[in-house]
């Protein structure tokens, strides 16, 4: 193809009409063919919720949910929204419930962990006045509950009764990789949240764009850290919308550890790192690989960055409105140097990192720079115009970008369509 | 604990208020003299410190290491161009021992982008070490803890 879309032509996963950041209509429809429709979002970590009792508020997409630790150890996830009157249950973002009873502060309708009413107060009404009529049945007026999936310790919610298994969700390819961080348990390290006015598929383009990496961000080629040496890979899953990127050194003729001095030996650029420990890198999983960046649609990008380690969970407030939020972690075996040498890796990444707090600027330009471009399209043509699947360099393409629309546009049906017809 | 030590009180109080005037008049260079050689400077959300979390958006443990911020962030990293405008409570001393001095003090960060609204855009407090040498203070350590957990877009300028 190689031209741009015609003004007002269809979405494809080459040319995606700009309407798609800005249609609130859109918005409500993703909500409920992608969030709420035919996927696993990721939740949280098992590790954030050890204990019986122990649990987590989190978002499914817009939706308030509440991920919790049953007293027999089991998961559940359940929305957070009385069915009284819609009232918000829980209002910590975390901690534990000895008891396992979630009340809601207004009528203290009393749910189980589970999310199953189990107490009403004055059911049967007070003095023989007022209260539910006998057919009443507590059984009925529940939580609205999800179905929870965890795998190696990352834990998924689905409103579908219909989807596929987590397991067959996330497919063998992305779980060889999930295996290879989760190698040994984990510990949680802490969190930060990133707030960003553009919407959340900007961010999703963004962490399976392999062409801006050197480009926007600069910190590398500013102090002269370029690695020619580097081997990547790029892998998609089967519905195009599941990525990872890897990039490694070739095996044996590399000293890690020297990777600082290495690194300024190859210097091009003209500033000097003063403290070199920030890119120290310490390999501790059985291979090279020194970058991970797994984005698992539709909610989440799973990454190892030197030794950082993180979940970065999109949930999407509004059509301009994106939250991330990162939770860091570690290995639970770490001892007090090596979670040092962790903090200190830290400063790459996340809402102040080093080789990546351009990415939440790179989101609001491009939702400034769409507003009123409803009908016009992006060009996303870089390494070719069709999405491959197969095993291949990340290079200076935008193959994960396509599949990753290919896949939206699936879900997402004729509900494009719709919305455009709606507005004309 | 509160130390009412008038002249340290003064030391840490004028070492906040150059700080902070250093960062918002854009002298960032200047702004790792104010730390001593091998100090640790971070920037933590609160609810990470309230629950005995050590993950900080910045660690930097070397002085080398508050200068490598400053250079990335001029020749390097791409944000929203800004101003920054700290507004620093006065000093509370928690302790002396010996030459060093911890204190602690609130601080809002207010920031001015390009449509020319001034938003509040980071509240915290500065929970700091402090080093007393020929009648000046410098900074040990100093552990920016933030309320305000929804970082807007990122974080660039050091708080």
């Amino acid at each position: 193809m190689n031209a741009m879309a015609p003004v007002g032509a269809p979405s494809l996963p080459t040319a995606v009409d700009y309407r798609v950041y800005h249609d609130t209509q859109i918005f409500a429809a993703e909500q409920r063919n992608i969030f709420k429709g035919r996927t696993w979002c990721y939740l949280g970590l098992e590790a954030e919720i050890p204990n019986a009792g122990d649990f987590r508020a989190t978002h499914l997409g817009e939706t308030p949910v509440v991920l919790v630790r049953g007293q027999e150890g089991k998961l559940h996830a359940w929305v957070n929204r009385c069915a009284h009157k819609g009232a918000t249950v829980c209002r910590s973002l975390r901690g534990n419930q000895a008891d396992g009873a979630f009340v809601c502060v207004y009528h203290q309708w009393a749910y189980d962990s589970e999310g199953t009413l189990v107490g009403v107060p004055f059911r049967r009404g007070l003095k023989g006045v007022g209260g539910y009529d006998k057919d009443f049945d507590p059984a009925n007026h529940s939580l609205e509950k999800l179905r929870v999936e965890s795998y190696k310790g990352m834990v998924f919610g689905t409103f579908s009764a219909e989807i596929e298994p987590l397991e067959d969700f996330l497919g063998p390819v992305m779980r060889k990789y999930i295996d290879r961080v989760f190698h040994r348990p984990i510990r949680v390290l802490g969190y930060s949240r990133q707030y960003m006015a553009g919407n959340w598929k900007l961010y999703s383009e963004n962490s399976r764009d392999s062409y801006h990496g050197a480009l926007l961000h600069l910190f590398y080629p500013t102090f002269g850290i370029y690695r020619q040496s580097q081997d990547s890979a790029g892998e998609l899953a089967e519905q195009g919308f599941h990525n990872v990127f890897t990039v490694s050194k070739p095996k044996g003729d590399i000293d890690y550890g020297s990777f600082g001095d290495e690194a300024n030996r190859e210097m091009q650029g003209s500033a000097k790192l003063q403290d070199e420990r920030l890119l120290q890198f310490r390999p501790e999983i059985e291979d090279d690989v020194g970058l991970h960046i797994q984005s698992l649609f539709p909610s989440v990008v799973l990454q190892q960055i030197q030794n950082t380690l993180a979940t970065r969970q999109i949930v999407t407030h509004g059509v301009d409105k994106t939250e991330l939020v990162w939770t860091y972690f570690g290995y639970a075996d770490d001892d007090e140097e090596t979670t040092r040498h962790r903090l200190r890796n830290l400063n790459l990444v996340g809402p102040s990192g080093l080789i990546s707090m351009e990415d939440g600027e790179a989101v609001e330009l491009c939702q400034q720079g769409t507003v009123g471009a409803e009908g016009k399209h992006s060009f996303i043509e870089m390494g070719g115009d069709d999405v491959r699947g197969y095993y291949a360099p990340m290079g200076m393409d935008e193959n994960a970008v396509r599949g990753f629309w290919k896949g939206y546009l699936s879900l997402m049906g004729d509900a494009l369509a719709v919305s455009a017809e709606a507005s004309a | 604990m509160s130390l009412v030590e008038p002249v340290l009180q003064g030391l840490v109080d004028s070492l906040n208020a150059a700080y902070g005037l250093c960062l918002d008049d854009d002298r960032l260079e200047e702004w790792p003299e104010f730390f001593v050689d091998d100090c640790l400077y971070q920037v933590i959300a609160r609810e990470n410190v309230d629950n005995g979390l050590p993950a900080a958006v910045m660690y930097c443990d070397s002085k080398g290491m508050l200068v490598d911020r400053v250079v990335a962030l001029r020749r390097a990293n791409v944000f929203p161009e800004h101003f920054s405008r700290h507004l620093i409570s006065r000093a509370v001393l928690t302790g002396i021992d010996g030459d060093t001095v911890s204190a602690e003090a609130s601080y809002a960060l207010l920031q001015t982008r390009n449509d020319g609204e001034t938003r509040i855009y980071n509240a915290g407090k500065y929970v700091d070490r402090l080093l007393i040498k020929d009648g000046v203070a410098k900074l040990v350590s100093r552990m920016c803890v933030y309320d305000t957990h929804r970082i807007a877009t990122l974080l660039a300028t050091p708080i």
